[in-house]
């Protein structure tokens, strides 16, 4: 029963909300170019549904690039921090700053640097979602008691072995806690790269639609953006319960 | 071989906190025989575990000299060391923890599986070679760790309230087992407890220390007949005399 009111209670509110916004539109004789009713951001959805799905597979790997990159690069930077305690001093500072650009702000650099292609947009998305996996990798790091950490030396470990066998997998809860964040991140720092340069990708096609007053458009593609971040997100759930099988255990 | 398993010579520890030096171990002095069971008995918090510590070569001593295994090598290549909190990792499966001290010591695990099988029919964990830790009641949690420590392959025993936080019928079931395997594998043991009847149900002879700083107060042979009998007039009899020793000295 708890199964079946779980699944239930999302789409009756959703049904709800739809309902009154279809209503309201309709009652106020609300122009489509200001706010288009659900059922016609339904017909554009279905009538444009080849051209999203090509945009989406542009920003989904976009999307995907930048979790990689912020990814690896999170992480690598939380074990140079970790056992450093120079570079430690030396980077926290900086990586926390880095956080207050507003990435606006340097999406056009990158648009300069790199070109209209896939490699500025991945990067904004990078930067933004490697915060997220720098802070939770760091603790992570740091979850083995001191007691493991003598047990393991005091049978001869080499801090590699150390690392290996204890602290990388002591991190993971912690790293994919830090990935799922990161990944939503990622889907709006993949957006925000299109807006400000792109031919292609559901951050330049809500641009487009915008500027031609094709609002239902506009909803059509933050509709799909919507699914492109469940399905992200659903797919590292199902990746994080694969790597960490022991948790399932009891 | 020398003649005595550890050689505790004159050990001092102190602990920096904050500005001042807190004193931890006076001066310790003892001597263990090869094969025998000492138990150290003392007040919480007077230093038993840095002692055990200092054993298995995790931390220096500030003074006086340390030497185990009686080969003149570091004190951490002679000893297995059993912290007092849990240490068990827990995305391995039971046979894969108990099996750690050879895999850190590169041994083939084709060799380590067969004997770490053979112990769990011993300890009684027969059947739960792929179960997580997670799924091991804190008993047989316990005896994992127990025969992972076994199976480090290493002459002295060091073991840090191993029985501590078990309740009363589970610590009975294991005491008596551990006194098996003891007799039958003639390790060299050292205990920690601050359980007055558990030194004497085991030990051979017991070790009891002061306060902070801990010194040794008084060296104790214990020689009742083995197998000796919880019940017995006699252990009674003894455990009285020492709890009235360990209440004069303080």
């Amino acid at each position: 029963m708890k199964r079946l009111t779980d699944v239930a209670a999302p789409i009756v509110l959703l049904f709800v909300l739809l309902a009154t916004w279809e209503g309201a539109v309709r009652l106020f004789d609300v122009p489509h170019y200001i706010l288009p009713a659900p059922s016609r951001i339904a017909v554009a959805f279905v009538s444009h549904f080849p051209s999203l799905l090509h945009h989406a597979s542009v920003t989904l790997a976009e999307i995907v690039l930048g979790l990689l990159l912020g990814g690896l690069g999170g992480f690598g930077l939380a074990v140079a921090v970790f056992y450093s305690l120079i570079l430690e001093r030396a980077l926290f500072p900086l990586i926390i700053a880095s956080q207050m650009i507003p990435v606006f702000a340097i999406a056009p650099l990158l648009i300069v640097w790199m070109g209209y292609g896939l490699w500025p947009k991945a990067t904004v998305a990078a930067l933004i979602g490697f915060f997220p996996v720098v802070v939770n990798a760091s603790d992570g790091l740091r979850a083995p008691s001191e007691e493991s950490v003598e047990l393991f030396r005091s049978l001869g470990a080499t801090r590699w072995q150390v690392f290996r066998k204890l602290r990388l997998p002591a991190s993971l809860p912690t790293l994919f806690a830090g990935l799922k964040v990161a990944v939503t991140l990622c889907v709006v720092g993949a957006t925000i790269g299109e807006w400000v340069g792109a031919h292609q990708g559901l951050g330049y096609l809500m641009l487009q639609s915008n500027a031609l007053l094709r609002v239902d458009l506009v909803f059509a593609a933050i509709l799909m953006l919507s699914v492109l971040g469940l399905l992200l997100f659903g797919g590292l759930r199902i990746i994080e319960r694969r790597a960490l099988y022991w948790r399932g255990a009891d | 071989m020398s003649r005595a398993a550890i050689r505790a010579d004159r050990v001092t520890k102190s602990f920096a906190d904050g500005r001042s030096e807190v004193p931890v171990l006076a001066s310790i002095s003892f001597e263990v025989e090869w094969g025998t069971w000492t138990t150290i008995l003392g007040p919480s918090g007077c230093g038993k575990t840095t002692l055990l510590r200092i054993l298995a070569g995790l931390i220096e001593p500030d003074g006086g000299e340390v030497s185990v295994g009686g080969r003149g090598e570091s004190p951490g290549g002679a000893t297995a060391y059993l912290p007092q909190r849990d240490t068990l990792l827990p995305w391995r499966t039971a046979l894969d923890n108990a099996v750690l001290a050879s895999e850190i010591a590169r041994r083939p695990l084709a060799e380590a599986r067969p004997e770490a099988v053979e112990l769990f029919e011993r300890f009684g964990l027969s059947g739960f070679e792929r179960a997580y830790p997670s799924q091991l009641s804190g008993g047989m949690r316990q005896r994992l760790a127990l025969v992972r420590t076994f199976l480090a392959r290493r002459d002295v025993l060091l073991l840090d309230e191993p029985l501590g936080a078990l309740d009363p019928l589970t610590r009975a079931t294991l005491q008596d087992w551990l006194l098996s395997v003891w007799a039958e594998l003639r390790k060299t043991i050292l205990l920690v407890t601050h359980d007055v009847e558990e030194a004497l149900l085991l030990s051979d002879r017991v070790l009891v220390l002061t306060d902070r700083p801990a010194a040794v107060a008084r060296d104790l042979r214990v020689d009742l007949h083995r197998p000796r009998n919880r019940a017995s007039a006699e252990l009674a009899e003894t455990k009285g005399r020492l709890l009235d020793l360990l209440l004069e000295g303080r």
